[in-house]
């Protein structure tokens, strides 16, 4: 019998169409995977078989009656710690949102919902998105399923090792610098961050508002098409989302054709700072491009060396404001003073604040209040605007010669647990090639490109397309994919080590 | 409270120029909130009119009301001011129990109206009031403190927020520096307040309720030498909630600051609370240029663009200029320009038009507004919309006097009957037993028994001396408990002796 969790989620849905198998069936065997090998992973907070079983059953039944459905009605998905679902609890990995749960869903879950997918539970993250590595999880970290004892890339550790672990065909993460294409990469799964605008921000715990963006994260490009045409699409909700017809990305990702693309090498970013082992990767995948037909050149963005410090600037600005309203007023935690009698709200609002949040997000508060002062303001989050203005005309001028931009995704494979907890700054280079699209607004797809020769760990590969031309990275992405699937004799995911299974 | 050292009004101005700045937060009346569809009415249960954006539950986002961008608009040509091709909402981030995202989405920099001005009038003298902007933003929530003495934060056992309040759309209108001669400044602030409200009255954006908080007034004031061109720090004075309060705010803050100043001392840039009770301010939170908003522009909401054909369409929608208005209106009532300016003065105009249209003639109208009315809100120190009697109302009290069936002195009743929430004044004039007896019957026997009752004048009116009959009706009058229809007491007191 088939190992139901080993299916893609478009495979499942073939299946399930046919009514081969169960939508029971297969969250049934989801359920039981989470079982044996999440103790050991801790890729989900919060798993919900009733509810998962009880959308499956009604899916399975309606199925049944003939009803027309939803074309991957029936696949469980998982669901990033950071999205709202109602009734179920929503803690984006902090300890100031501990019971919370919505009353209310994003607009993303409905639409997950209305298409009848069966949620199998809340995935692990850096609290409040802030962070590379997952460990800044509240509630522990999220380990590597390719190393147990490395990190799986952050801030959506919890999605990617879910699917990389077999947990789950589909999770949604977010991306606000890099948090579903860095995971993607360091897990050898495939993770995309939509143009801005793309997907409906209604219900996604705000980091920083104008960078955040919710993507598929999956193990074929096909299934994050699939994933990424079923949240994306205008929403009135979200005043920042784009009313204007979605990119056609599923059939994209079936055209799968590199011949005559135009693909442009970031200068900036390869070379020094990068493991020998992700340069060698990405290279060959390069080559196996050219070998398609592209055409390969390399191409500048000057402004690139600023985005980094950029980013680092608007992010806890904007990260400072949006934190504002966990003030344990009408939510969350209320930790009131030791030894206060009769406190004030206020007091009662930094007790709460200062027991409830982690030193990462305390760290970035500040700063961001601080960049905000007045006196400072211009210097540091004015600048830091013009910066993206001029990385998103960087990009525009390179767009003019080019279809697409290629770079590894990160600098380096997963490393050990603990290893960067200490150097934030070092944590923060981690993003230097995923940061500049959410800068730019534009999309970006990582997808894994192989082992790195030195420690065996998964490489990503990253392509980025003007705004609105996400369907350009589907198709590049699916063709980079069929190429090297020929070329392994399979997926990579094949040849991760076997997870103890908990019995 | 700290004792004060008040110099009297008078004697400051003869040392100092008093320099004022008006903030005026307007309501808008829109059926929903600034960034939702949560419904806007005034006065239901805490915590009934609200949704998870109004509550800033965590994910939630923001979207503009356009009916209110609409309304800012309106607002913005009303007062003159060129309206922005582009602009933005920011964010002003401070921490606040009753205000949902501890920052209020407002506008900063980029307003939606600026540069306009208005032109008041004070003792026939026109005084033009610059604006810098009119900006839209949104309400916080209310902190109700529980326990205690005074109402207030401090000595309260708890406190209580009600967020139906929180995100509803408001207006802010800023006006530059206004220095006017000393003696006028209170006139010509409250002046303006009052003009203000009838613009933004006569526009339908907002109920313009001084007493509900649908207008709300913050006056700044400052003192220089006289000779001076250094301008001195300001107090901000909060909670001024009628137009009678502005006048008496400013007058208060001039003799505080030339209190302070008089003996060398400096005036702390401060917020302080205006009370309605003793005409007087009490230092609030303590302000300086320091305090640090950290405003930035909005992410999460999209510029606001209005086309140049969409705001050419609404200025076409805009009601006559206030001046044009009233000249018209004088016209038409036939009122002298005396009569026309203390309605005027007394805030009265919207009154008095509105109950001539709900019938009553102009001079009954203006007879009841500037009299019983104002001597009623002058006695309550209220402004004469917050009495808890309508236009509507007086119109029909005036039209009962009309038919005869109460005169005057009973109407008087019947208004403190509506006040006192009796009913309408059909049912007050019911409940109070105060119609006009005109019956011939009842009235006959009380002309009988005035006659019996005092036969000098009735012999006197016998002798062809009709004035004597004043001493009949009086009597008449007096035993019908003025009830009697004073007229027919008169006709039956000369049918009987002549």
């Amino acid at each position: 019998m088939t190992d139901l969790t080993r299916l893609s989620a478009s495979e499942l849905a073939a299946k399930l169409a046919r009514k081969e198998v169960s939508s029971v069936e297969a969250t049934q065997a989801q359920l039981d995977r989470i079982a044996a090998v999440d103790g050991d992973i801790h890729a989900f907070l919060h798993v919900d078989a009733e509810g998962a079983l009880a959308t499956a059953a009604d899916i399975d039944s309606r199925r049944a009656a003939g009803e027309g459905l939803h074309g991957l009605a029936g696949v469980p998905i998982a669901v990033k710690d950071i999205v709202a679902t109602k009734g179920m609890p929503t803690t984006c990995g902090s300890k100031i949102l501990d019971g919370w749960i919505p009353p209310y869903d994003a607009t993303i879950t409905q639409r997950i919902k209305a298409a009848g997918l069966p949620i199998l539970g809340k995935t692990n993250m850096d609290e409040f998105a802030m962070g590379s590595s997952t460990e800044h999880s509240a509630y522990g970290p999220t380990r590597n399923p390719w190393d147990r004892d490395r990190i799986p890339g952050g801030s959506g550790g919890g999605s990617a090792a879910a699917v990389a672990a077999f947990e789950a065909a589909l999770a949604i993460g977010t991306d606000t610098g890099g948090s579903i294409r860095q995971p993607g990469a360091l897990t050898g799964t495939v993770g995309v961050k939509p143009t801005y605008g793309g997907i409906s921000r209604y219900g996604l715990v705000a980091l920083a508002s104008s960078l955040d963006q919710a993507g598929p994260v999956t193990r074929t490009v096909l299934d994050a098409a699939l994933l990424h045409e079923l949240m994306g699409g205008h929403d009135p909700m979200d005043s920042t989302s784009i009313d204007a017809p979605a990119p056609l990305v599923v059939s994209a990702a079936r055209r799968a054709d590199v011949k005559g693309l135009k693909i442009g090498i970031v200068k900036e970013l390869g070379g020094e700072g990068f493991q020998a082992g992700v340069s060698a990767r990405f290279n060959e995948a390069v080559e196996l491009l050219t070998s398609a037909g592209a055409q390969v050149v390399e191409v500048s963005l000057p402004s690139l060396e600023y985005a980094l410090a950029a980013y680092y600037l608007v992010m806890p600005s904007e990260a400072s404001s949006n934190l504002a309203r966990f003030d344990a007023m009408r939510y969350g935690v209320r930790v009131p003073p030791a030894g206060v009698d009769d406190p004030s709200a206020e007091q009662v609002m930094a007790s709460s604040r200062d027991a409830g949040f982690g030193d990462e997000v305390k760290r970035r508060i500040i700063v961001g209040t601080y960049a905000l002062s007045s006196g400072y303001y211009d210097a540091y989050y004015g600048s830091a605007q013009k910066v993206r203005t001029l990385l998103a005309r960087d990009f525009a001028a390179a767009f003019e010669q080019v279809d697409v931009l290629v770079s590894p995704t990160s600098p380096t494979t997963a490393w050990p647990l603990g290893a960067k907890l200490d150097d934030p700054l070092s944590m923060y280079l981690q993003d230097v090639a995923t940061i500049p699209a959410n800068l730019a607004g534009i999309p970006g797809l990582s997808l894994p490109v192989g082992l790195a020769d030195e420690d065996g760990l998964p490489v990503g590969l990253q392509f980025l397309a003007p705004q609105q031309a996400d369907d350009r990275l589907y198709n590049a992405g699916a063709a980079l994919e069929k190429l090297l699937e020929d070329k392994w004799g399979g997926p990579m995911l094949a040849q991760a080590p076997d997870l103890e299974v908990a019995r | 409270m700290t004792t004060e050292t008040l110099v009297p009004v008078d004697e400051a101005l003869t040392r100092y120029d008093p320099v004022m700045g008006l903030e005026i937060h307007i309501e808008l009346n829109t059926t929903t909130k600034m960034f939702c569809g949560c419904p806007t009415e005034f006065g239901a249960e805490p915590n009934t009119q609200v949704c998870p954006v109004c509550l800033a539950l965590p994910g939630a986002l923001p979207v503009v009301n356009a009916k209110a961008i609409e309304s800012a608009i309106r607002i913005g040509l009303a007062l003159n001011c060129e309206i922005a091709e582009w602009c933005r909402f920011a964010r002003k981030n401070y921490f606040y129990p009753d205000m949902p995202k501890n920052f209020q989405t407002s506008q900063y920099d980029e307003p939606i109206a600026f540069d306009g001005h208005v032109d008041v009038e004070v003792d026939g003298e026109t005084y033009r009031i610059d604006i810098e902007r009119a900006h839209m933003e949104e309400d916080t929530g209310k902190s109700l403190h529980v326990g205690g003495s005074t109402g207030r934060i401090h000595g309260a056992d708890f406190s209580l927020v009600d967020y139906n309040r929180a995100g509803i759309p408001l207006i802010e209108i800023v006006t530059r520096t206004i220095e006017v001669p000393g003696d006028k400044a209170a006139a010509v602030a409250r002046a303006y307040v009052s003009y203000v409200r009838d613009l933004i009255g006569g526009l339908g954006v907002s109920d313009v309720r001084m007493d509900q908080g649908s207008l709300r007034a913050d006056v700044n004031l400052s003192l220089k030498p006289k000779g001076s061109t250094t301008l001195g720090t300001r107090s901000e004075t909060k909670n001024v909630n009628s137009f009678r309060s502005v006048e008496r705010a400013v007058r208060y803050e001039i003799s505080r600051h030339a209190g302070i100043l008089d003996q060398g001392g400096s005036v702390l840039q401060e917020t302080r609370h205006f009370h309605e009770d003793t005409g007087t301010t009490s230092s609030g939170r303590e302000k300086s240029d320091a305090d640090d908003y950290r405003y930035f522009p909005e992410p999460d909401l999209a510029p606001v663009s209005p086309s140049r054909e969409w705001v050419e369409e609404l200025r076409a929608t805009l009601p006559e200029p206030p001046a044009v208005r009233r000249a018209r209106l004088q016209a038409d009532w036939g009122f002298s320009d005396l009569e026309m300016r203390d309605t005027i003065g007394a805030g009265a105009l919207q009154l008095v038009a509105d109950t001539i249209e709900a019938g009553a003639t102009p001079q009954a109208a203006r007879k009841w507004w500037l009299g019983e009315m104002a001597r009623r809100a002058n006695e309550q120190g209220a402004d004469l919309d917050s009495l808890g009697i309508t236009p509507l109302q007086v119109a029909e009290i005036q039209a009962l006097i009309d038919a005869g069936r109460i005169n005057d002195k009973l109407a008087r009743s019947v208004f403190d009957g509506v006040i006192a929430g009796e009913g309408t004044p059909e049912e007050v004039i019911v409940g109070r037993q105060l119609e006009v007896v005109s019956d011939d019957g009842a009235l006959g026997d009380a002309v009988d028994r005035a006659i019996a009752g005092d036969p000098d004048a009735a012999q006197k009116i016998r002798d062809g001396k009709q004035a004597a009959a004043g001493a009949l009706i009086g009597a008449v009058m007096k035993e019908m408990r003025g009830q009697a229809d004073a007229g027919r007491v008169r006709e039956l007191i000369l049918e009987k002796l002549t």
